[in-house]
């Protein structure tokens, strides 16, 4: 075991998003000057104005592509980056922002500024993985940091980070929680999402939202069908629950939309 | 054990049955009634047992009411099984850390003491039986189960009710304990009376009931309890039928029946984690930052989850109908083969706690029936 020579260096980058997800890096308070230990942080403007020039050994990014300008800035920090890890709902799916990709943009614009014409923006908001090769994601609104720092150990050590590609449920159960869906009848996302947080919503009696995305292969078809015949849901009820942070991923872009066309044909 | 004397207790003395275990040094654990459902938790006494509730369950529902009866024990399965004692659901084994530069390995030591669990149902005594076998029989044994195990007071009660999701009696595991108890207790409200009649199943429990110095329970008493239990049995809300099973399962493997499941499952794992069978676990590391200690935790896996059968490359049970069909087959059919009696004890808990209420009698009659 010896030191490494040098430390590998550190860039944060921010797209279309809240901050939320870098912050849970400074939010990392007992680790944070391991962290800081254990990595040069050359390029974090949440943190510090000073700026190291590039190439960045790795690169966390959050938010989504919503504008030219950012989809020509994601392919500077690619080739800047030896590494690139997204972080965030934004980043992996388009977050909470790609509403807009089931809506007409213009109109947006027409009645929320002045002055339309000033403003250059994308029709839709879209993941960093459509515009540049990403080595890693890292999911969730906010992200979890103690997943975080599971990506950050791994890249120091050159390991691959554990991150179960199970339900939220699992975490639920292995929390001993009584199921929300059983004993209340309430839409939990929880079968259909991808585990990351340790099942907090559930374990503060909170249905899951499904802010870490789909699952592999969730089967939104059986869920949604099972609510709608208990009456537990109905269809535009069904549209807005897979329309929030992850209404771009696919599994659940396509569910959303199966129910808005039942709802136009009712 | 027939031959033991069993006793009879008004209602009110429960307390000084459960104080006369906690004073022997033993934790109490048992049923609590909170936010809804019936789970198991720390008691402090008689006081803390979900007195006066009783639960309504079908497939992928659970509720829980207020009775009139006001009875202690009117409810049957809820979320929790007796396994999280004895498997905890996440636990560090080991730690490795570097002292300059040797790594040393340290063990997590099992200290959770003397502990009573109080109120194992029939199909529970069945399940940690099996849970023995699993972890306490053969060539792997594990340390930490049988420590665990080894320290343990179990206060069995036999059901005088049956849920809408039972079916014990498909499975020939209650709702009458049999063994594996130090006490068994029934509990009996009739005209008025109301009274618990009990006996030992060890010698340890014999020793408690000398001290309480109950009454032996008359001829009459013994009858009414009888009658409550065979009103029990007769009431299951659920049947498997087991005759040749084991065998029509394993012949099923391409059945078209599995996937109008997997088009209905959602690979949870729900039922899984529910059920007080199911051992699998996996293990996984959490190294430090920076590099100089790690920890191996093991915790609760699933067949249903991806990762369970990764291999070099990929899962090799990709789709959920090959999921669902690993687990059914195998708590139903290959178990056999491996420990000796089916994997399934008839508690029923899968049925409810599935999100999507699919329910395993009805499935593996689907199956049973087509192929034949
Ligand atoms: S509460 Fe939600 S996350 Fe928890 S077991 Fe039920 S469906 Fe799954
Ligand atoms: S398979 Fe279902 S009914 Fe059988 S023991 Fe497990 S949880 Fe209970
Ligand atoms: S059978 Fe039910 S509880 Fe089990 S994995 Fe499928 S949906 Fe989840």
């Amino acid at each position: 075991m010896s030191e490494p020579a040098k430390r590998p260096s550190l860039a944060v980058w921010k797209f279309a998003s809240c901050d939320g997800c870098q912050l849970s890096l400074l939010d990392c308070e007992d680790e944070l000057l391991a962290v800081a230990g254990a990595v040069d942080i050359a390029h974090f403007l949440e943190a510090s104005r000073e700026v190291k020039p590039g190439p960045y050994d790795l690169s966390l990014v959050e938010g989504s592509i919503t504008t030219p300008h950012d989809a020509e800035r994601i392919r500077f920090v690619r080739a800047q980056s030896r590494f690139l890890v997204t972080i965030g709902a934004c980043a992996t799916s388009g977050g909470v922002q790609a509403l807009r990709n089931f809506a007409d943009v213009d109109e947006y614009l027409s009645i929320v500024y002045a002055h339309p014409e000033y403003i250059q923006t994308l029709a839709t908001s879209t993941p960093i993985a459509d515009h540049v090769k990403v080595d890693f994601e890292l999911r969730g609104c906010p992200i979890d940091k103690r997943q975080l720092l599971e990506v950050i150990t791994a890249f120091l050590h050159g390991a691959r980070p554990r991150l179960p590609a199970e339900s939220v449920c699992m975490s639920c159960k292995r929390r001993g929680n009584p199921c929300i869906m059983v004993l209340r009848g309430e839409p939990c996302l929880g079968p259909l999402t991808h585990e990351g947080c340790g099942a907090l919503c559930p374990t503060y009696n909170r249905a899951c939202y499904g802010c870490f995305g789909p699952k592999p292969f969730p089967n939104t078809g059986s869920f949604t069908d099972w609510c709608l015949g208990r009456g537990s849901l109905t269809r535009p009820e069904a549209v807005r629950l897979f329309r929030t942070f992850n209404a771009n991923a696919p599994a659940f872009e396509t569910e959303s939309r199966r129910h808005e066309d039942q709802n136009d044909q009712s | 054990m027939n031959a033991r004397t069993i006793f009879r207790f008004d209602a009110s003395r429960l307390g000084d049955l459960l104080d006369g275990i906690a004073e022997r040094g033993y934790r109490l654990l048992g049923p609590v009634a909170r936010e809804g459902a019936v789970v198991y938790d720390e008691l402090g006494g008689a006081d803390d047992l979900p007195r006066g509730w009783r639960d309504h369950q079908d497939p992928g529902r659970y509720r829980l009411e207020r009775s009139d009866r006001n009875l202690f024990f009117e409810f049957n399965m809820g979320p929790h099984g007796w396994k999280k004692y004895l498997l905890p659901a996440e636990e560090p084994l080991w730690r490795a850390l570097w002292r300059g530069e040797e790594m040393l390995f340290e063990e997590t030591n099992v200290d959770d003491g003397k502990r009573a669990f109080i109120g194992v149902r029939a199909c529970e005594l069945a399940a940690l039986a099996m849970l023995d076998r699993v972890f306490g029989e053969g060539d792997f044994r594990d340390d930490r189960y049988l420590a665990r195990r080894a320290n343990l007071f179990i206060v069995a009660v036999n059901c005088t009710r049956a849920g809408r999701t039972c079916f014990c009696t498909s499975m020939d595991t209650g709702p009458e304990a049999r063994s594996g108890f130090d006490l068994v207790l029934t509990e009996v409200a009739h005209g008025g009376a109301h009274f618990f009649q009990v006996a030992a199943g060890t010698t340890r429990g014999d020793a408690l009931l000398d001290a309480l110095a109950f009454e032996e329970a008359s001829p009459a008493d013994r009858n009414l309890a009888k009658r409550l239990l065979d009103e029990a049995a007769r009431s299951m809300g659920r049947h498997l039928n087991t005759g040749g099973l084991p065998e029509r399962l394993a012949g099923s493997g391409e059945h078209p029946h599995w996937q109008r499941i997997a088009a209905r499952c959602l690979a949870c794992a729900n039922c899984t984690m529910v059920c007080p069978t199911c051992f699998c676990n996996t293990v996984v590391d959490r190294p430090a930052l920076d590099g100089r200690s790690a920890e191996r935790i093991r915790c609760w896996d699933s067949c249903f989850s991806a990762d369970f059968s990764y291999l070099h490359g990929g899962s090799i049970r990709q789709s959920t109908g090959s999921r669902y069909r690993q687990w059914m087959t195998h708590k139903l059919s290959s178990w056999v083969d491996q420990f000796g009696a089916s994997g399934c004890v008839g508690c029923g808990r899968c049925i409810a706690w599935c999100p999507v209420g699919i329910d395993i009698t009805e499935e593996a009659e689907r199956i049973g029936e087509e192929l034949s």
